[in-house]
Protein backbone atom coordinates (compact mmCIF):
# COMPACT_ATOMS: atom_id res chain seq x y z
CA UNK A 1 0.00 0.00 0.00
CA UNK A 2 1.00 3.47 -0.88
CA UNK A 3 1.83 5.23 2.39
CA UNK A 4 0.20 8.64 1.32
CA UNK A 5 -3.12 6.41 1.31
CA UNK A 6 -3.17 6.22 4.67
CA UNK A 7 -5.42 8.54 7.30
CA UNK A 8 -3.75 9.95 10.24
CA UNK A 9 -5.26 7.87 12.71
CA UNK A 10 -3.77 5.31 10.90
CA UNK A 11 -0.36 6.47 9.91
CA UNK A 12 0.20 7.60 13.69
CA UNK A 13 -0.35 3.36 14.63
CA UNK A 14 2.60 2.66 12.25
CA UNK A 15 4.71 5.41 13.35
CA UNK A 16 4.14 4.31 16.78
CA UNK A 17 4.59 0.60 16.23
CA UNK A 18 8.08 1.88 14.52
CA UNK A 19 6.55 0.04 10.93
CA UNK A 20 7.43 3.04 8.98
CA UNK A 21 8.98 6.21 9.23
CA UNK A 22 7.85 9.42 8.14
CA UNK A 23 10.84 9.77 6.24
CA UNK A 24 8.77 6.96 4.28
CA UNK A 25 5.45 9.06 4.60
CA UNK A 26 7.16 12.04 3.17
CA UNK A 27 8.68 10.35 0.23
CA UNK A 28 5.33 8.63 -0.94
CA UNK A 29 3.57 12.16 -0.73
CA UNK A 30 6.30 13.41 -2.58
CA UNK A 31 6.04 10.59 -5.13
CA UNK A 32 2.33 11.31 -5.79
CA UNK A 33 2.39 14.55 -5.96
CA UNK A 34 5.21 13.91 -9.06
CA UNK A 35 2.93 11.24 -10.53
CA UNK A 36 0.15 13.25 -10.76
CA UNK A 37 0.02 16.96 -10.05
CA UNK A 38 1.16 18.13 -13.37
CA UNK A 39 -2.50 16.95 -14.31
CA UNK A 40 -4.40 17.72 -10.87
CA UNK A 41 -2.81 21.03 -10.63
CA UNK A 42 -2.88 21.04 -6.58
CA UNK A 43 0.01 22.35 -5.30
CA UNK A 44 2.10 25.89 -6.64
CA UNK A 45 4.90 25.30 -4.61
CA UNK A 46 6.23 21.66 -3.67
CA UNK A 47 8.88 22.27 -0.60
CA UNK A 48 10.61 18.74 -1.54
CA UNK A 49 14.48 19.16 0.39
CA UNK A 50 12.52 20.75 3.33
CA UNK A 51 9.90 18.23 3.63
CA UNK A 52 12.29 15.48 3.69
CA UNK A 53 14.63 17.72 6.65
CA UNK A 54 11.36 18.34 8.21
CA UNK A 55 10.79 14.48 8.40
CA UNK A 56 13.92 13.47 9.41
CA UNK A 57 13.58 15.81 12.27
CA UNK A 58 10.54 13.91 13.07
CA UNK A 59 11.99 10.46 13.31
CA UNK A 60 14.86 12.00 15.66
CA UNK A 61 12.12 13.54 17.70
CA UNK A 62 9.96 9.67 17.42
CA UNK A 63 13.46 8.17 18.18
CA UNK A 64 13.92 9.89 22.00
CA UNK A 65 10.40 8.71 22.60
CA UNK A 66 8.37 12.02 22.06
CA UNK A 67 4.70 10.99 20.87
CA UNK A 68 2.24 13.18 19.78
CA UNK A 69 -0.75 13.08 16.96
CA UNK A 70 0.61 14.61 14.15
CA UNK A 71 4.25 14.29 14.69
CA UNK A 72 5.82 13.14 11.35
CA UNK A 73 2.44 13.61 9.88
CA UNK A 74 2.67 15.78 6.00
CA UNK A 75 0.39 17.93 4.99
CA UNK A 76 -0.34 20.71 2.85
CA UNK A 77 -1.36 24.18 3.34
CA UNK A 78 -3.66 26.83 1.35
CA UNK A 79 -0.75 29.52 0.08
CA UNK A 80 -2.76 32.43 1.35
CA UNK A 81 -1.20 31.29 4.95
CA UNK A 82 1.91 32.55 6.25
CA UNK A 83 5.47 30.20 5.76
CA UNK A 84 8.50 31.25 6.95
CA UNK A 85 11.36 30.74 4.10
CA UNK A 86 8.65 29.31 1.87
CA UNK A 87 6.85 31.63 -0.61
CA UNK A 88 3.11 32.59 -0.09
CA UNK A 89 1.91 33.77 -3.09
CA UNK A 90 -2.31 34.15 -2.37
CA UNK A 91 -2.25 32.90 -6.05
CA UNK A 92 -1.62 36.29 -7.19
CA UNK A 93 0.35 37.90 -9.40
CA UNK A 94 0.71 40.67 -6.52
CA UNK A 95 2.60 38.90 -4.02
CA UNK A 96 4.31 35.99 -6.85
CA UNK A 97 7.57 36.20 -5.41
CA UNK A 98 6.53 37.24 -1.54
CA UNK A 99 8.41 35.16 1.19
CA UNK A 100 6.73 35.75 4.57
CA UNK A 101 9.07 36.68 7.59
CA UNK A 102 7.38 34.97 9.90
CA UNK A 103 4.74 31.56 10.18
CA UNK A 104 1.10 31.93 11.03
CA UNK A 105 0.37 31.01 14.09
CA UNK A 106 -1.78 28.08 12.81
CA UNK A 107 1.40 26.93 11.09
CA UNK A 108 3.63 27.71 13.87
CA UNK A 109 1.83 25.29 15.57
CA UNK A 110 1.78 22.40 13.56
CA UNK A 111 5.55 22.84 13.30
CA UNK A 112 5.72 22.38 17.29
CA UNK A 113 3.35 19.57 16.77
CA UNK A 114 5.89 17.66 14.25
CA UNK A 115 4.13 18.03 11.34
CA UNK A 116 5.81 18.32 7.86
CA UNK A 117 4.90 20.57 5.10
CA UNK A 118 5.11 19.23 1.90
CA UNK A 119 4.00 21.84 -0.40
CA UNK A 120 1.43 25.36 -0.75
CA UNK A 121 -2.11 24.83 -2.16
CA UNK A 122 -3.29 26.65 -5.15
CA UNK A 123 -6.78 29.20 -4.21
CA UNK A 124 -8.74 31.61 -5.77
CA UNK A 125 -6.64 34.71 -5.55
CA UNK A 126 -6.71 35.96 -2.19
CA UNK A 127 -9.47 33.52 -1.52
CA UNK A 128 -11.55 35.71 -3.77
CA UNK A 129 -13.99 32.68 -5.48
CA UNK A 130 -15.59 29.70 -5.48
CA UNK A 131 -14.25 27.30 -8.11
CA UNK A 132 -10.06 27.88 -8.00
CA UNK A 133 -10.32 29.47 -11.38
CA UNK A 134 -9.74 32.72 -10.26
CA UNK A 135 -5.82 31.77 -8.96
CA UNK A 136 -3.62 34.06 -11.20
CA UNK A 137 -1.31 30.73 -12.09
CA UNK A 138 -3.73 27.98 -13.05
CA UNK A 139 -6.74 25.96 -12.14
CA UNK A 140 -7.04 23.13 -10.21
CA UNK A 141 -8.94 20.00 -11.64
CA UNK A 142 -11.80 18.44 -9.61
CA UNK A 143 -9.75 14.24 -9.15
CA UNK A 144 -13.23 12.97 -9.95
CA UNK A 145 -13.44 14.77 -12.64
CA UNK A 146 -10.80 16.59 -14.28
CA UNK A 147 -13.22 18.41 -16.42
CA UNK A 148 -14.87 20.46 -13.45
CA UNK A 149 -13.63 22.36 -10.51
CA UNK A 150 -12.58 21.54 -7.11
CA UNK A 151 -14.47 24.55 -5.54
CA UNK A 152 -13.23 26.64 -4.01
CA UNK A 153 -11.94 28.88 -2.96
CA UNK A 154 -9.23 25.96 -1.23
CA UNK A 155 -9.81 24.33 -4.17
CA UNK A 156 -6.05 23.12 -4.17
CA UNK A 157 -6.46 21.63 -0.73
CA UNK A 158 -9.43 19.79 -1.07
CA UNK A 159 -8.29 18.33 -4.13
CA UNK A 160 -5.06 16.78 -2.75
CA UNK A 161 -6.25 15.26 -0.10
CA UNK A 162 -9.39 13.93 -2.05
CA UNK A 163 -6.25 12.27 -4.74
CA UNK A 164 -3.88 11.51 -1.49
CA UNK A 165 -1.45 13.50 -2.16
CA UNK A 166 -1.32 14.47 1.87
CA UNK A 167 -2.63 13.03 4.74
CA UNK A 168 -4.64 16.43 5.32
CA UNK A 169 -4.36 20.26 4.55
CA UNK A 170 -5.12 23.12 5.83
CA UNK A 171 -7.62 25.73 4.42
CA UNK A 172 -9.65 29.22 5.03
CA UNK A 173 -13.20 29.86 4.84
CA UNK A 174 -14.54 33.14 5.04
CA UNK A 175 -18.29 32.23 3.39
CA UNK A 176 -18.00 28.65 2.84
CA UNK A 177 -14.03 28.38 1.39
CA UNK A 178 -13.00 24.97 2.93
CA UNK A 179 -17.10 23.52 3.29
CA UNK A 180 -17.52 24.16 -0.41
CA UNK A 181 -14.58 22.22 -1.71
CA UNK A 182 -14.81 19.31 0.39
CA UNK A 183 -18.17 18.91 -0.64
CA UNK A 184 -17.31 19.02 -4.38
CA UNK A 185 -14.20 16.43 -3.88
CA UNK A 186 -15.46 14.25 -1.52
CA UNK A 187 -13.38 15.03 1.70
CA UNK A 188 -14.42 16.35 4.82
CA UNK A 189 -13.93 19.59 5.81
CA UNK A 190 -14.06 21.57 8.97
CA UNK A 191 -14.80 25.38 9.63
CA UNK A 192 -13.84 26.21 13.47
CA UNK A 193 -16.15 28.60 15.31
CA UNK A 194 -14.64 32.24 14.34
CA UNK A 195 -12.08 32.47 16.70
CA UNK A 196 -10.93 29.34 17.43
CA UNK A 197 -8.20 29.27 15.79
CA UNK A 198 -5.91 32.37 15.60
CA UNK A 199 -6.06 34.61 11.46
CA UNK A 200 -2.32 35.88 12.55
CA UNK A 201 -0.69 35.17 9.65
CA UNK A 202 -4.07 34.38 6.95
CA UNK A 203 -3.47 36.94 4.51
CA UNK A 204 -6.39 38.54 5.21
CA UNK A 205 -10.03 39.05 3.33
CA UNK A 206 -13.02 39.54 5.75
CA UNK A 207 -11.12 39.71 8.93
CA UNK A 208 -14.33 39.56 10.46
CA UNK A 209 -15.46 35.89 9.17
CA UNK A 210 -12.36 34.73 7.95
CA UNK A 211 -10.97 31.34 9.75
CA UNK A 212 -8.44 28.53 9.06
CA UNK A 213 -10.16 25.41 8.73
CA UNK A 214 -9.14 21.61 7.95
CA UNK A 215 -9.31 19.36 4.92
CA UNK A 216 -8.99 15.46 6.03
CA UNK A 217 -9.57 12.05 4.56
CA UNK A 218 -11.98 11.41 8.31
CA UNK A 219 -13.67 13.62 10.26
CA UNK A 220 -11.54 12.05 13.47
CA UNK A 221 -8.63 13.17 11.65
CA UNK A 222 -9.51 16.88 11.76
CA UNK A 223 -10.90 16.37 15.44
CA UNK A 224 -7.20 15.58 15.60
CA UNK A 225 -5.65 18.13 13.89
CA UNK A 226 -8.10 21.00 15.54
CA UNK A 227 -6.68 20.10 18.68
CA UNK A 228 -3.42 20.98 17.65
CA UNK A 229 -3.76 24.28 15.92
CA UNK A 230 -6.60 25.70 17.84
CA UNK A 231 -6.47 28.04 21.29
CA UNK A 232 -5.92 31.47 22.38
CA UNK A 233 -3.59 33.34 20.61
CA UNK A 234 -1.90 36.85 21.97
CA UNK A 235 -1.41 37.95 18.43
CA UNK A 236 -4.97 38.13 17.36
CA UNK A 237 -7.31 39.85 19.82
CA UNK A 238 -10.48 38.13 18.32
CA UNK A 239 -9.44 34.84 19.80
CA UNK A 240 -11.32 34.39 23.25
CA UNK A 241 -9.60 32.76 25.54
CA UNK A 242 -12.07 29.34 25.76
CA UNK A 243 -10.63 25.82 26.48
CA UNK A 244 -9.53 23.59 23.07
CA UNK A 245 -11.05 20.03 24.35
CA UNK A 246 -9.44 16.69 23.17
CA UNK A 247 -11.72 16.45 21.35
CA UNK A 248 -10.18 12.70 19.35
CA UNK A 249 -10.18 11.20 22.44
CA UNK A 250 -13.62 12.49 23.32
CA UNK A 251 -15.39 11.39 20.03
CA UNK A 252 -18.90 10.18 21.45
CA UNK A 253 -20.06 6.75 20.45
CA UNK A 254 -23.27 7.19 20.19
CA UNK A 255 -25.95 10.15 19.52
CA UNK A 256 -28.76 9.09 21.63
CA UNK A 257 -30.90 12.14 22.62
CA UNK A 258 -29.76 14.56 20.29
CA UNK A 259 -32.10 16.76 18.24
CA UNK A 260 -31.50 18.01 14.51
CA UNK A 261 -33.26 20.42 12.72
CA UNK A 262 -33.54 20.45 8.82
CA UNK A 263 -33.88 24.11 7.70
CA UNK A 264 -36.16 23.53 4.71
CA UNK A 265 -35.36 26.97 3.00
CA UNK A 266 -32.72 24.71 1.83
CA UNK A 267 -34.18 21.68 0.67
CA UNK A 268 -36.49 23.71 -1.67
CA UNK A 269 -35.99 23.45 -5.68
CA UNK A 270 -32.62 25.67 -5.98
CA UNK A 271 -31.53 22.52 -4.57
CA UNK A 272 -30.94 19.59 -6.84
CA UNK A 273 -33.07 16.52 -6.56
CA UNK A 274 -30.25 14.10 -6.36
CA UNK A 275 -29.04 15.97 -3.74
CA UNK A 276 -31.84 16.63 -1.16
CA UNK A 277 -32.63 12.72 -1.94
CA UNK A 278 -28.96 11.64 -0.78
CA UNK A 279 -28.76 14.03 2.15
CA UNK A 280 -32.43 13.03 3.47
CA UNK A 281 -30.92 9.49 2.97
CA UNK A 282 -28.08 10.56 5.71
CA UNK A 283 -30.84 12.07 7.82
CA UNK A 284 -32.43 8.42 8.14
CA UNK A 285 -28.45 7.07 9.30
CA UNK A 286 -28.29 9.66 11.73
CA UNK A 287 -32.22 9.08 13.20
CA UNK A 288 -30.99 5.29 13.17
CA UNK A 289 -28.80 6.14 15.35
CA UNK A 290 -31.33 7.58 17.78
CA UNK A 291 -31.11 11.52 16.70
CA UNK A 292 -34.85 13.35 16.78
CA UNK A 293 -35.18 14.89 13.36
CA UNK A 294 -37.22 17.98 12.95
CA UNK A 295 -37.89 20.62 10.09
CA UNK A 296 -37.87 24.06 10.69
CA UNK A 297 -37.51 27.13 8.88
CA UNK A 298 -34.80 30.22 8.83
CA UNK A 299 -36.59 32.84 6.98
CA UNK A 300 -33.81 34.71 7.21
CA UNK A 301 -31.27 32.72 5.46
CA UNK A 302 -32.18 33.92 1.67
CA UNK A 303 -30.73 36.72 2.93
CA UNK A 304 -26.97 35.20 3.81
CA UNK A 305 -25.82 35.73 0.06
CA UNK A 306 -26.96 39.74 -0.09
CA UNK A 307 -25.62 40.32 3.15
CA UNK A 308 -22.58 38.71 3.27
CA UNK A 309 -21.65 40.08 -0.72
CA UNK A 310 -21.76 43.77 0.98
CA UNK A 311 -19.59 42.67 4.17
CA UNK A 312 -17.33 40.76 2.67
CA UNK A 313 -16.45 43.17 -0.23
CA UNK A 314 -16.25 46.12 2.13
CA UNK A 315 -13.90 44.32 4.21
CA UNK A 316 -11.83 43.85 1.34
CA UNK A 317 -11.54 47.04 0.06
CA UNK A 318 -10.25 48.03 3.66
CA UNK A 319 -7.72 44.89 3.94
CA UNK A 320 -6.33 45.03 0.34
CA UNK A 321 -5.68 48.90 0.78
CA UNK A 322 -2.15 47.60 2.13
CA UNK A 323 -0.70 46.13 -1.23
CA UNK A 324 0.49 49.75 -2.21
CA UNK A 325 3.91 49.00 -4.12
CA UNK A 326 5.70 49.84 -1.12
CA UNK A 327 6.77 47.50 1.25
CA UNK A 328 6.10 44.25 -0.42
CA UNK A 329 4.68 43.08 -4.01
CA UNK A 330 4.44 43.55 -7.35
CA UNK A 331 5.53 47.15 -8.05
CA UNK A 332 4.73 48.40 -11.44
CA UNK A 333 8.06 51.00 -12.34
CA UNK A 334 6.88 52.19 -15.98
CA UNK A 335 5.28 55.30 -16.60
CA UNK A 336 5.49 56.12 -12.99
CA UNK A 337 6.10 59.95 -11.73
CA UNK A 338 4.09 60.13 -8.54
CA UNK A 339 3.54 58.18 -5.12
CA UNK A 340 -0.05 57.79 -6.34
CA UNK A 341 1.17 56.70 -9.75
CA UNK A 342 2.73 54.32 -7.42
CA UNK A 343 -0.24 52.92 -5.66
CA UNK A 344 -2.71 52.96 -9.05
CA UNK A 345 -0.57 51.32 -11.36
CA UNK A 346 0.99 48.48 -9.08
CA UNK A 347 -2.48 47.59 -7.48
CA UNK A 348 -3.71 47.70 -11.68
CA UNK A 349 -0.94 45.43 -12.75
CA UNK A 350 -0.71 43.13 -9.92
CA UNK A 351 -4.24 42.29 -9.12
CA UNK A 352 -6.36 39.78 -10.85
CA UNK A 353 -10.19 40.67 -12.04
CA UNK A 354 -11.99 39.37 -8.97
CA UNK A 355 -10.21 41.31 -6.63
CA UNK A 356 -10.67 44.07 -8.89
CA UNK A 357 -13.85 43.66 -8.89
CA UNK A 358 -14.11 42.98 -4.94
CA UNK A 359 -12.06 46.17 -3.95
CA UNK A 360 -14.88 48.40 -6.12
CA UNK A 361 -18.47 46.97 -4.68
CA UNK A 362 -16.69 47.64 -0.95
CA UNK A 363 -15.53 50.72 -2.23
CA UNK A 364 -19.02 51.72 -3.51
CA UNK A 365 -20.78 50.10 -0.86
CA UNK A 366 -18.96 52.21 2.20
CA UNK A 367 -18.78 55.39 0.03
CA UNK A 368 -20.47 58.74 1.13
CA UNK A 369 -24.22 58.38 -0.02
CA UNK A 370 -24.27 54.85 0.27
CA UNK A 371 -22.56 53.35 3.26
CA UNK A 372 -25.96 53.44 5.05
CA UNK A 373 -28.19 51.68 2.80
CA UNK A 374 -25.82 49.07 1.99
CA UNK A 375 -23.20 48.58 4.28
CA UNK A 376 -24.77 49.47 7.48
CA UNK A 377 -28.21 47.54 6.48
CA UNK A 378 -26.15 44.45 5.97
CA UNK A 379 -24.64 44.88 9.63
CA UNK A 380 -28.03 45.23 10.80
CA UNK A 381 -29.38 42.08 8.30
CA UNK A 382 -26.11 40.19 9.49
CA UNK A 383 -27.72 40.75 13.33
CA UNK A 384 -30.74 39.05 12.15
CA UNK A 385 -29.22 35.90 10.39
CA UNK A 386 -27.05 35.72 13.37
CA UNK A 387 -30.06 35.74 16.12
CA UNK A 388 -32.15 33.23 13.92
CA UNK A 389 -29.14 30.42 13.91
CA UNK A 390 -28.54 31.06 17.46
CA UNK A 391 -32.06 30.38 18.34
CA UNK A 392 -32.62 27.84 16.12
CA UNK A 393 -29.56 26.15 17.71
CA UNK A 394 -31.33 26.63 21.28
CA UNK A 395 -33.71 23.92 20.11
CA UNK A 396 -31.86 22.02 18.33
CA UNK A 397 -28.41 20.45 19.03
CA UNK A 398 -27.33 20.84 15.29
CA UNK A 399 -28.70 21.64 12.04
CA UNK A 400 -28.27 19.83 8.45
CA UNK A 401 -28.24 21.22 5.44
CA UNK A 402 -26.73 20.16 1.83
CA UNK A 403 -23.27 21.59 1.74
CA UNK A 404 -23.92 22.84 -1.81
CA UNK A 405 -26.89 22.80 -4.07
CA UNK A 406 -25.47 20.78 -6.94
CA UNK A 407 -22.38 18.69 -7.69
CA UNK A 408 -19.09 20.30 -9.26
CA UNK A 409 -19.22 22.27 -11.98
CA UNK A 410 -17.79 22.29 -15.06
CA UNK A 411 -14.47 24.72 -15.70
CA UNK A 412 -14.81 27.87 -17.50
CA UNK A 413 -19.00 26.98 -17.31
CA UNK A 414 -20.08 30.20 -14.84
CA UNK A 415 -16.63 31.83 -14.87
CA UNK A 416 -17.67 35.00 -16.50
CA UNK A 417 -20.90 35.07 -14.30
CA UNK A 418 -19.96 36.53 -11.06
CA UNK A 419 -23.29 36.63 -9.52
CA UNK A 420 -23.56 33.38 -9.91
CA UNK A 421 -20.35 32.31 -8.63
CA UNK A 422 -21.60 33.98 -5.36
CA UNK A 423 -24.76 32.13 -5.70
CA UNK A 424 -22.65 29.30 -4.51
CA UNK A 425 -22.59 30.36 -1.70
CA UNK A 426 -25.97 29.87 -0.58
CA UNK A 427 -26.24 27.48 2.04
CA UNK A 428 -22.47 28.01 3.60
CA UNK A 429 -22.32 31.62 3.93
CA UNK A 430 -25.29 31.72 7.09
CA UNK A 431 -22.30 30.07 9.86
CA UNK A 432 -20.01 32.38 8.24
CA UNK A 433 -21.61 35.59 9.04
CA UNK A 434 -22.83 34.06 12.58
CA UNK A 435 -19.49 32.92 13.13
CA UNK A 436 -21.12 29.17 13.41
CA UNK A 437 -18.94 25.91 13.55
CA UNK A 438 -19.58 24.26 10.28
CA UNK A 439 -18.02 21.12 8.97
CA UNK A 440 -18.86 19.22 5.56
CA UNK A 441 -18.79 15.30 5.25
CA UNK A 442 -19.37 13.04 2.50
CA UNK A 443 -23.02 11.69 1.90
CA UNK A 444 -22.97 9.80 -1.55
CA UNK A 445 -22.23 10.64 -5.03
CA UNK A 446 -24.50 11.52 -7.74
CA UNK A 447 -23.67 11.17 -11.47
CA UNK A 448 -20.47 10.01 -10.43
CA UNK A 449 -19.55 12.96 -8.20
CA UNK A 450 -19.40 13.57 -4.54
CA UNK A 451 -22.12 15.00 -2.24
CA UNK A 452 -21.86 16.65 0.39
CA UNK A 453 -24.25 17.32 3.67
CA UNK A 454 -22.98 20.14 6.39
CA UNK A 455 -23.48 20.04 9.82
CA UNK A 456 -24.23 23.46 11.80
CA UNK A 457 -23.47 23.73 15.58
CA UNK A 458 -23.52 26.26 18.19
CA UNK A 459 -20.77 28.30 18.94
CA UNK A 460 -17.54 26.67 20.35
CA UNK A 461 -19.06 23.45 20.50
CA UNK A 462 -17.33 21.50 18.00
CA UNK A 463 -17.22 18.53 19.62
CA UNK A 464 -20.78 17.92 18.90
CA UNK A 465 -19.78 18.75 15.18
CA UNK A 466 -17.30 15.69 15.57
CA UNK A 467 -19.73 13.47 17.36
CA UNK A 468 -22.30 13.86 14.82
CA UNK A 469 -20.04 13.34 11.68
CA UNK A 470 -17.91 10.52 13.09
CA UNK A 471 -21.20 8.65 14.17
CA UNK A 472 -22.36 9.20 10.50
CA UNK A 473 -18.68 7.98 9.18
CA UNK A 474 -18.77 5.11 11.17
CA UNK A 475 -22.01 4.18 9.58
CA UNK A 476 -21.46 5.00 6.23
CA UNK A 477 -18.29 3.78 2.98
CA UNK A 478 -18.74 7.73 1.11
CA UNK A 479 -15.58 9.01 2.85
CA UNK A 480 -13.76 6.00 2.02
CA UNK A 481 -14.89 5.77 -1.87
CA UNK A 482 -11.52 7.64 -3.94
CA UNK A 483 -11.28 8.84 -6.87
CA UNK A 484 -10.10 6.65 -9.71
CA UNK A 485 -6.60 7.89 -11.33
CA UNK B 1 -27.56 50.76 -13.88
CA UNK B 2 -23.97 52.07 -12.42
CA UNK B 3 -22.61 54.72 -14.66
CA UNK B 4 -19.04 54.88 -16.25
CA UNK B 5 -18.46 58.19 -14.30
CA UNK B 6 -19.33 57.02 -10.99
CA UNK B 7 -17.16 53.62 -11.53
CA UNK B 8 -14.30 56.32 -12.41
CA UNK B 9 -14.97 58.00 -9.53
CA UNK B 10 -14.80 54.53 -7.32
CA UNK B 11 -11.93 53.29 -9.20
CA UNK B 12 -9.57 56.84 -7.70
CA UNK B 13 -11.35 56.19 -4.32
CA UNK B 14 -9.97 52.69 -4.36
CA UNK B 15 -6.49 53.84 -5.78
CA UNK B 16 -6.86 51.57 -9.02
CA UNK B 17 -6.37 52.48 -12.36
CA UNK B 18 -8.80 51.06 -14.76
CA UNK B 19 -8.35 50.40 -18.59
CA UNK B 20 -11.35 51.60 -20.79
CA UNK B 21 -12.91 47.91 -21.26
CA UNK B 22 -12.32 47.31 -17.58
CA UNK B 23 -14.70 50.24 -16.64
CA UNK B 24 -17.15 48.90 -19.24
CA UNK B 25 -17.21 45.61 -18.11
CA UNK B 26 -17.10 46.38 -14.19
CA UNK B 27 -20.14 48.93 -15.05
CA UNK B 28 -22.41 45.68 -16.47
CA UNK B 29 -20.91 42.95 -13.57
CA UNK B 30 -21.18 45.70 -10.40
CA UNK B 31 -24.39 46.69 -11.89
CA UNK B 32 -25.65 43.06 -11.82
CA UNK B 33 -24.70 42.28 -8.63
CA UNK B 34 -25.98 45.47 -7.12
CA UNK B 35 -29.06 44.63 -8.29
CA UNK B 36 -29.34 41.52 -6.83
CA UNK B 37 -27.94 43.14 -2.89
CA UNK B 38 -31.07 45.34 -3.54
CA UNK B 39 -32.61 42.48 -1.69
CA UNK B 40 -31.51 43.13 1.41
CA UNK B 41 -33.64 46.58 1.30
CA UNK B 42 -37.00 45.12 1.97
CA UNK B 43 -35.43 43.77 5.59
CA UNK B 44 -37.46 45.63 8.75
CA UNK B 45 -34.47 46.27 10.51
CA UNK B 46 -35.86 49.17 12.88
CA UNK B 47 -33.89 48.95 16.19
CA UNK B 48 -31.65 46.63 15.15
CA UNK B 49 -28.27 46.93 16.24
CA UNK B 50 -26.05 45.95 13.61
CA UNK B 51 -23.00 43.37 13.81
CA UNK B 52 -19.46 44.00 13.24
CA UNK B 53 -18.53 40.81 14.76
CA UNK B 54 -19.66 38.08 16.40
CA UNK B 55 -16.82 36.92 19.31
CA UNK B 56 -18.62 38.63 22.61
CA UNK B 57 -15.38 40.14 23.15
CA UNK B 58 -14.99 44.14 24.25
CA UNK B 59 -12.02 46.21 24.10
CA UNK B 60 -9.13 43.58 24.06
CA UNK B 61 -6.04 45.18 24.97
CA UNK B 62 -2.55 44.69 25.07
CA UNK B 63 0.19 46.49 26.73
CA UNK B 64 1.90 49.08 25.12
CA UNK B 65 5.66 48.15 24.56
CA UNK B 66 8.39 47.47 21.98
CA UNK B 67 9.07 44.08 21.18
CA UNK B 68 12.54 43.39 19.72
CA UNK B 69 12.40 41.51 16.65
CA UNK B 70 14.97 39.66 15.46
CA UNK B 71 17.86 40.37 12.61
CA UNK B 72 16.69 37.77 10.95
CA UNK B 73 13.25 38.12 10.78
CA UNK B 74 13.32 41.82 9.72
CA UNK B 75 16.30 41.68 7.35
CA UNK B 76 13.48 38.96 5.61
CA UNK B 77 10.59 41.62 5.97
CA UNK B 78 12.54 45.02 4.68
CA UNK B 79 14.10 43.21 2.15
CA UNK B 80 10.75 42.04 0.19
CA UNK B 81 10.51 46.31 -0.64
CA UNK B 82 10.59 47.24 -4.20
CA UNK B 83 13.11 49.92 -2.32
CA UNK B 84 14.51 50.60 0.50
CA UNK B 85 16.89 52.31 2.33
CA UNK B 86 19.12 50.44 5.13
CA UNK B 87 16.31 49.59 7.28
CA UNK B 88 13.97 51.21 5.84
CA UNK B 89 11.00 51.46 3.25
CA UNK B 90 11.66 54.13 0.57
CA UNK B 91 8.59 56.10 -0.51
CA UNK B 92 8.47 58.70 -3.45
CA UNK B 93 8.23 62.47 -2.58
CA UNK B 94 4.15 63.04 -1.61
CA UNK B 95 3.96 66.38 -1.55
CA UNK B 96 5.08 68.07 -5.15
CA UNK B 97 7.14 70.75 -5.26
CA UNK B 98 5.82 74.17 -6.41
Amino acid sequence: MSLNRLTISEARDKLDAGEISSLDLVQDCLERIKEIDERLRSCLEVCQEKALLEAKEADARIKKGETGALLGIPYIAKDNILTKGVKTTAASKMLENYIAPTDATVIKKLRHSGAVLLAKSNLDEFAHGASTENSAFFTTRNPWDLERVPGGSSGGSAAAVAADLCLFALGTDTGGSVRAPASFCGVSGLKPSYGRCSRFGLIAMTSSTDVPGVLSKTVSDSALVLKAVAGRDEYDATTPDIEVGDYYNNLGEDLQGLTAGLTQEYFDDQTDPEVIKLVKTAVNVLEEKGVKIKETSLPYSKYSVPTYYIITPSEISSNMARFDGIRYGFRKEQGVSSLADVYHKSRAGGLGPEVKRRIMLGTYALSAGYRDAYYLQAQKTRTKIKEEMDSALEEFDFLITPTSPHIAFKIGEQSDDPLQMYLEDIFVSGASLAGLPALSIPCGFSQGLPVGMQVIVKRFDEQTLFDVSYNYQKATQWHLQKPDF
Amino acid sequence: MIKKEEIKHIASLARLELSEEEIEKMSDQLSDVISYIEKLKEVDVAGIEPTAQVTGLENSVCEDEVREWNKEELESAVSQAPEREGEEFKVRRVLEEE
